[in-house]
């Protein structure tokens, strides 16, 4: 009979019976609606152990590819440590690289720590050695790279941008903990077609997917949209414009609400544009990260023009002081 | 005799039928306010729940739980009209997967025996 360990301690599971009911027997109350692996409430992380293939059913490849799983139809057949989340170890780090991007984002480069594992578009926090504090940033680089690579928004009094811009130097001290994110590309489907939008600093992970995408030979046409308030947002265009010349399939649209459109660009509400150059999403797999509002309008926007709800994925930032 | 669930094609199905349904929800001015602001992804997973219910597939959910999961709308303005809108979505989300008729109804009066606890009555 399987044990399953949960914050902790361990509880038995007898012969067919699923997790939830286990858990539920023991007194371990987790959170559960339907029971019959449809609504997806009582998702939990297999820690170690594999979970059956019936309770990933109707999750996504991301959540699947961490180990996701439904309790309420998950009959263990062996041992498992369950949770929510991962406890990260802590990863100290030097500064190697940092250069401001446009004036108000910089990208800061941290050496790789050997050991720290990573997919594309994930995110770390770091952590400011002298008071803890912390905030996550997106990673824009891909595994390959040595190092880690974030673009920093400096936030009105924000504690930790303004410090970073202001005070953290080349061969300065950096730890961090992570990664976290399920906003990340999983091979397979080569053919479809992508949809990458960011705004402002949601580049960042969409960066690193796009590299990632490119690196893994996804074959489907690909199109990231960028948007700003204005041109001066944007960054990374120079960049963007040689891969999109390099790779025919991509399709670099860089998207301003007001004032001059960079060449090839458009002007307008981000959650529009999209439609005026794709006619249908069905089949498409969208990736979409920036300011939560704009997240969730683009989500619905995604999911009303064809894209099937599983195959859209998203990292809302939160932006504190 | 297999239910509705069996018949339509199981999870797979229902999958599918979320998607179709849930669009025709949201495109639906008449009662998409009630939905500004979840979670769609966890929407989503409640009218997989949902669907899966009406059509006769595994479930646990209890006239308690429709209540207390809708109490929230109707202190919101959820009436019979809107209630009404939502079954005509379920049953042209049913016709378009090409469901038979007599199947059609079957479903629509599980559905319709959820009201009194939907609207709180």
């Amino acid at each position: 009979m399987p044990m399953i360990h949960f914050e902790g301690r361990d509880y038995f599971c007898a012969e067919d019976e699923t997790i939830l009911e286990s858990m539920t027997r023991h007194g371990v109350l987790i959170p559960s609606s339907c029971q019959s692996g449809a609504c997806q409430t009582c998702m939990i992380r297999a820690l170690q152990g594999t979970p059956s293939a019936e309770s990933q059913k109707g999750l996504k490849a991301t959540l699947k590819a961490q180990n996701y799983f439904l309790a309420c139809v998950c009959k263990p057949v062996e041992d498992m440590s369950i949770g929510l989340s991962k406890v990260s170890p802590q990863f100290t780090t030097t500064v190697v690289k940092k250069e401001l991007l446009n004036e108000s984002v910089v990208r800061i480069c941290l050496q790789k720590p050997s050991g720290f594992k990573y997919m594309a578009g994930q995110f770390i926090n770091v952590q400011r050695a002298y008071d803890e504090l912390t905030r996550s940033y997106s990673l824009a680089s891909i595994p390959a790279d040595d190092v880690l690579e974030l673009h920093i928004k400096r936030i009105p009094d924000g504690k930790m941008s303004n410090w970073i811009f202001d005070e953290l130097k080349v061969d300065d001290e950096v730890s961090f903990f992570g990664p976290a994110g399920d906003c990340f590309y999983v091979s397979g489907q080569a053919e479809h077609p992508l949809l990458l939008i960011g705004t402002g600093t949601g580049l960042a992970p969409l960066y690193g997917i796009l590299r990632d995408v490119l690196a893994q030979e996804h074959q489907g046409t690909i199109h990231l949209f960028h948007a700003s308030l204005t041109a001066e947002g944007l960054y990374l265009e120079q960049e963007l414009r040689e891969l999109a010349a390099k790779h025919a399939h991509l399709n670099y649209v860089p998207c301003v609400m007001h004032g001059d459109v960079p060449e090839g660009g458009q002007q307008g509400n981000i959650a529009d544009i999209p439609a005026r150059l794709i006619d249908s999403l069905s089949g498409y797999r969208v990736f979409l990260c920036g300011d939560p509002m704009i997240v969730n309008k683009l989500r619905q926007m995604s999911f009303l023009s064809g894209a099937s709800m599983q195959d859209i994925y998203s990292d809302p930032f939160v932006f504190s002081e | 005799m297999s239910s509705v669930y069996e018949q339509l094609g199981g999870e797979a199905a229902i999958n599918a039928a979320v998607e179709v349904f849930y669009r025709k929800v949201l495109g639906d001015h008449y009662v998409n306010r009630f939905f500004e602001g979840v979670d769609m992804e966890k929407q989503a997973g409640k009218q997989k729940g949902f669907l899966t219910m009406v059509t006769g597939g595994p479930n646990n959910y209890t006239g308690k739980d429709m209540r207390e999961g809708h109490k929230h709308l109707v202190k919101m303005g959820l009436n019979d009209a809107h209630f009404d809108h939502i079954l005509c979505h379920l049953r042209s989300t049913l016709a378009e997967l090409g469901v038979s008729q007599d199947l059609i109804d079957t479903v629509i009066s599980v559905a319709e025996s959820t009201r009194a606890d939907v609207l709180d009555r």
